[in-house]
C-alpha cells in the first residue's frame, strides 16, 4: 500500500468541489496515456477581474490523482488565472504534505489540466509537451524520457554523467542497472558501445563564452558565501579552494565536514552553482576535508 | 485482525496447524541436517516426510523429484536457466504474455543475452491458441514455460497437452503453478511436465519456501552450488523450519482439495453473481468456465482500481487490483492488456481471491459494500453521469492525452 500522507487521504476521502459545475467557462480535459489517469477541471471565471469564483473536478484516477485535483481546485479558487498559472506540480504535491515518487505524475496533471482550462476560457488550444517514461530513479523521481533526452542531448557516457545531469542514480543507487540500459540503448544509437569502467565526462571547455576567469571565481566565491551564514548557524564553514576547469575544490570545516550532511549539502552548493554559472560543474572537497572526515564520527 | 481478506492470490494465512509443527523447529530441532549427530538427524527426518507430503500433493513418482527451494520465483528462475544451460545448441524459448513477472522479467532479460523468447498471445478471454503454439515448437526450443493457472484472473492453460506438445520436438516443458498447487488435483506422474513450480505462501504455508518439481531424468544444471543438500541440485542449509511447515500446509491442502473445488468455488460464485446483480457496467474477466475455483477478477468501468481499494480497505476489505497506480507502473496490468480490456475497464479491474477460510457472512457484507463504493467513485468519473455512464462516454470525454 502507497505511504500516502494524512492530507492526501483526507482529500480523497473527501474530495473538495466534485462533479460538475454548472455554468463553466473554462474548461480542460487532460489525460496521461501511459498511466491512464484522466481529469476534467472546470472553472468559473469573472469575466472583468479574470478572478476564479469556482472551481470543480471530475477524475478517473487513482487515490492521488483524486487527491491532487481536490487539491488543486482549493488552491485556485479565489485567484487570477494568471496567479493560478503559477501553481506548480511541486505546489500542488506540497499542499498535500508529499505525494511518493511514482505519483507525481499526477500533480503534473491537475496542472496540465488547469493550463488546458484557462486556455478553454481564452479561447486558445493548448497542446501539451510533456511526455512521460516509467519510472527509473525512485529517489528523485525521474523517468526514462528525461534521462533518454538528456544522454542525447549532451552525449553522455556513464552513469555518472547521468547522475550529474539528471540526478537520477544519485539516491541508493539502485537503479543504475536501468540508467546503463538506457545508455546502452542511446549510445548503440550513435554507433558507440557502452563502457563501464569509462571516466565521467571532462567537458574541455572551461570558461563558458561571454565570462572571464576572474567573473566565473567571483561568482562561485558570492553562492558560496550566500551559503555560509546558514552552514556557520550550523557550526560548519565552506571556503573555495581553487577551481580547475569544471571542477571546483572546496574545503568543508567544522560540524558539516564528514557528517551525514556533507554529501547533500554540498549537492546542494552544486546545484546552486550550476544555475548561477549556467554551466554544468562537479564539487570536491579536498584532502583537507577528507581527512577530517575520517576522524568524525557521528 | 478483523477484516475480510479476499487477497489469497497474493499470499495466504499460515494456518495454525501448520504453525505448530513449525515452532519445536526453530528451538529445540534446531540442528543442521547434515550433521551426524542426532540433533541433525531428527530435522532430516522431518524434512523426509514433508517432502513426501509436497510428493503426494502434486501426484509425483518419487519425493527425490521434489526439490525445496527459497520461493516460486527461485524454482522459476532455476528451471528456465537450467534448461538453457543444459541444452546449448537450443536457443529459444516459448512462454505467454501474461506470465508472473517471474517469468517475464527473466525472459526479457535473456533475450539480452542473444535467447530468443517467443510470447504466445491470448485472447479476449484469456486463452491461448494451440495452433500458433504448434508453430513455434522446433528443435530450436529449449524450454516451454507457461503458468497453469493465470495469478490475476484464475484462467487455466492446458499444460498437460502443451507438454506432450513439447515433448515432441524434444523441448522441456516448465509450468509456474504457483497459483494451481493446492486446489488443482494433480497427477505429475501421469503427465510430461518436467519442471513444475511451487510457492508455500500461497497455501497457507509460509512465505520464502518453495519447491522446484524435476522429473526423474531431466537433465539439470543447479543455480545454486556448493554444498550436498537437495542432492547437489540446490545448495545451503535447508530453511527446515518452513519446510515442515510446507509438508504440513500440503497434506492440508490434499485433504481440503474437494472443499475448495465446492464449497470455495460456490462462495466465490455467489460473490460475483451479487456484485454484477447491483452494479451496471461491470465485467468478470478472464474465461468464467476454465478457471481456479477461488478467483473472481471483475473489471468495473469508467473507475480507477486503486481508488477502489482504498475505499474497500477503509471498510476492512481487502482485494487487489490490476491498476497501473497500485503496482506503481504506469501501466495498467499486462494480462489486462494482454486480453485486449480497454484502459477504462483495465484501470478499473478487481481481483478477489477467497480461501478456505472465507464465510458466507464475508461474501455478503462485500455484496453490500462494493456497489456503495462503485457508485460513490462513479460521481467523480467524467465518463459518468449521474447514474449511468454517458451516452457515448469516449466521445463525450475525450482528454488531450499527454
Ligand atoms: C503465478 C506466480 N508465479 C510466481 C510467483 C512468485 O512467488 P514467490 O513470491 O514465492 O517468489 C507468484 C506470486 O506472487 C505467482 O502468483
Amino acid at each position: 500500500m502507497w505511504d500516502y500522507s494524512e492530507k492526501v487521504k483526507e482529500h480523497f476521502f473527501q474530495p473538495r468541489n466534485a462533479g460538475v459545475l454548472e455554468g463553466a467557462n473554462g474548461v480542460g480535459d487532460v489525460g496521461s496515456i501511459s498511466c491512464g489517469d484522466a481529469l476534467r477541471l472546470m472553472l468559473k471565471v469573472e469575466p472583468d477581474t479574470d478572478v476564479i469564483l469556482a472551481a470543480n473536478f471530475q477524475t478517473f484516477g487513482c487515490g492521488s490523482a483524486i487527491a491532487s485535483s481536490s487539491a488543486l481546485t482549493e488552491m485556485v479558487i479565489g485567484k487570477t488565472l494568471d496567479e493560478a498559472l503559477k501553481v506548480s506540480n511541486q505546489d500542488i504535491a506540497d499542499y498535500l504534505d508529499g505525494l511518493p515518487p511514482e505519483k507525481m505524475h499526477c500533480s503534473v496533471m491537475g496542472r496540465e489540466a488547469l493550463q488546458a482550462a484557462v486556455a478553454n476560457y481564452r479561447g486558445e488550444v493548448w497542446s501539451d509537451d510533456h511526455e512521460e517514461g516509467a519510472l527509473v530513479c525512485k529517489c528523485f523521481a525521474i523517468d526514462a524520457v528525461l534521462i533518454e533526452d538528456t544522454i542525447r542531448a549532451n552525449n553522455l557516457t556513464t552513469v555518472q554523467d547521468v547522475t550529474n545531469y539528471t540526478k537520477a542514480g544519485g539516491g541508493c543507487s539502485s537503479c543504475h542497472e536501468g540508467i546503463e540500459e538506457i545508455l546502452v540503448k542511446v549510445m548503440v544509437e550513435r554507433g558507440e558501445t557502452f563502457k563501464p569502467s569509462a571516466a565521467a565526462q571532462e567537458q574541455e571547455e572551461a570558461k563558458p563564452a561571454g565570462m572571464t576567469n576572474l567573473q566565473r571565481i567571483r561568482k562561485i566565491e558570492a553562492v558560496l558565501d550566500a551559503v555560509r551564514p546558514q552552514l556557520k548557524r550550523d557550526g560548519g564553514d565552506i571556503e573555495l579552494v581553487d577551481v580547475e576547469g569544471k571542477t571546483i575544490y572546496v574545503n568543508m570545516k567544522g560540524a558539516c565536514s564528514g557528517c551525514q550532511m556533507e554529501a547533500l549539502t554540498l549537492q546542494g552548493i552544486q546545484q546552486k552553482l550550476m544555475d548561477e554559472l549556467k554551466e554544468f560543474i562537479k564539487i570536491v572537497p579536498t584532502k583537507a576535508g577528507a581527512l577530517s572526515r575520517a576522524s568524525c564520527h557521528p | 485482525m478483523q477484516g475480510i481478506y479476499f487477497d489469497n492470490n497474493a499470499t495466504t494465512r499460515v494456518d495454525e496447524a501448520v504453525v505448530e509443527v513449525m515452532l519445536p523447529y526453530f528451538t529445540e530441532q534446531f540442528g543442521n541436517p547434515s550433521s551426524m549427530h542426532s540433533f541433525g538427524n531428527k530435522v532430516g527426518l522431518a524434512i523426509k516426510k514433508a517432502r513426501m507430503q509436497v510428493q503426494e500433493l502434486l501426484g509425483a513418482e518419487l519425493d527425490s523429484e521434489v526439490i525445496f527451494t527459497s520461493c516460486g520465483t527461485e524454482s522459476d528462475s532455476t528451471a528456465i536457466l537450467s534448461a538453457l544451460k543444459a541444452q546449448p545448441e537450443r536457443k529459444e524459448i516459448i512462454t505467454t504474455n501474461v506470465e508472473h513477472p517471474a517469468i517475464l522479467t527473466l525472459c526479457s532479460w535473456l533475450e539480452k543475452d542473444g535467447y530468443k523468447v517467443h510470447y504466445l498471445k491470448v485472447d479476449g478471454k484469456g486463452r491461448l491458441d494451440l495452433s500458433e503454439y504448434k508453430k513455434l515448437l522446433t528443435d530450436q526450443v529449449a524450454v516451454v514455460s507457461v503458468m497453469w493457472a493465470n495469478n490475476e484472473t484464475g484462467t487455466f492453460f492446458p499444460v498437460v497437452e502443451m507438454a506432450e506438445m513439447a515433448h515432441a520436438v524434444g523441448a522441456m516443458f516448465h509450468t509456474d503453478a504457483v497459483q494451481a498447487v493446492g486446489k488443482v488435483p494433480m497427477n505429475l506422474k501421469d503427465t510430461m511436465i518436467d519442471m513444475l513450480s511451487v510457492s508455500g505462501h500461497k497455501l497457507h504455508a509460509p512465505k520464502g519456501i518453495g519447491v522446484l518439481y524435476l522429473k526423474r531424468g531431466t537433465r539439470f544444471r543447479p543455480l545454486l552450488r556448493g554444498g550436498h543438500q537437495e542432492r547437489g541440485r540446490r545448495a545451503g542449509t535447508e530453511n527446515s523450519t518452513s519446510i515442515v511447515g510446507l509438508g504440513k500446509a500440503a497434506e492440508m491442502a490434499m485433504e481440503a482439495m474437494t472443499f475448495e473445488n465446492t464449497e470455495v468455488a460456490r462462495l466465490r460464485n455467489k460473490l460475483e453473481a451479487g456484485i454484477l446483480a447491483k452494479v451496471p457496467r461491470a465485467f468478470v474477466t478472464g474465461d468464467p468456465s476454465n478457471r481456479l475455483p477461488n478467483t473472481s477478477n471483475i473489471a468495473f468501468e469508467f473507475i480507477e482500481g486503486e481508488a477502489i481499494l482504498l475505499l474497500l480497505n477503509k471498510f476492512g476489505i481487502a482485494a487487489s487490483s490490476g491498476s497501473a497506480c497500485t503496482s506503481g507502473s504506469l501501466e495498467p496490468s499486462h494480462v489486462m492488456r494482454a486480453m485486449g480490456i480497454p484502459y477504462t475497464a483495465a484501470h478499473g479491474t478487481v481481483r478477489f481471491s477467497l480461501s478456505r477460510y472465507s464465510t458466507e457472512a464475508e461474501v455478503e457484507r462485500v455484496i453490500q459494500v462494493v456497489p456503495e463504493i462503485i457508485a460513490q467513485l462513479r460521481k467523480l468519473s467524467p465518463y459518468w453521469d449521474g447514474d449511468a455512464p454517458k451516452a457515448e462516454p469516449e466521445k463525450a470525454f475525450a482528454p488531450t492525452y499527454a
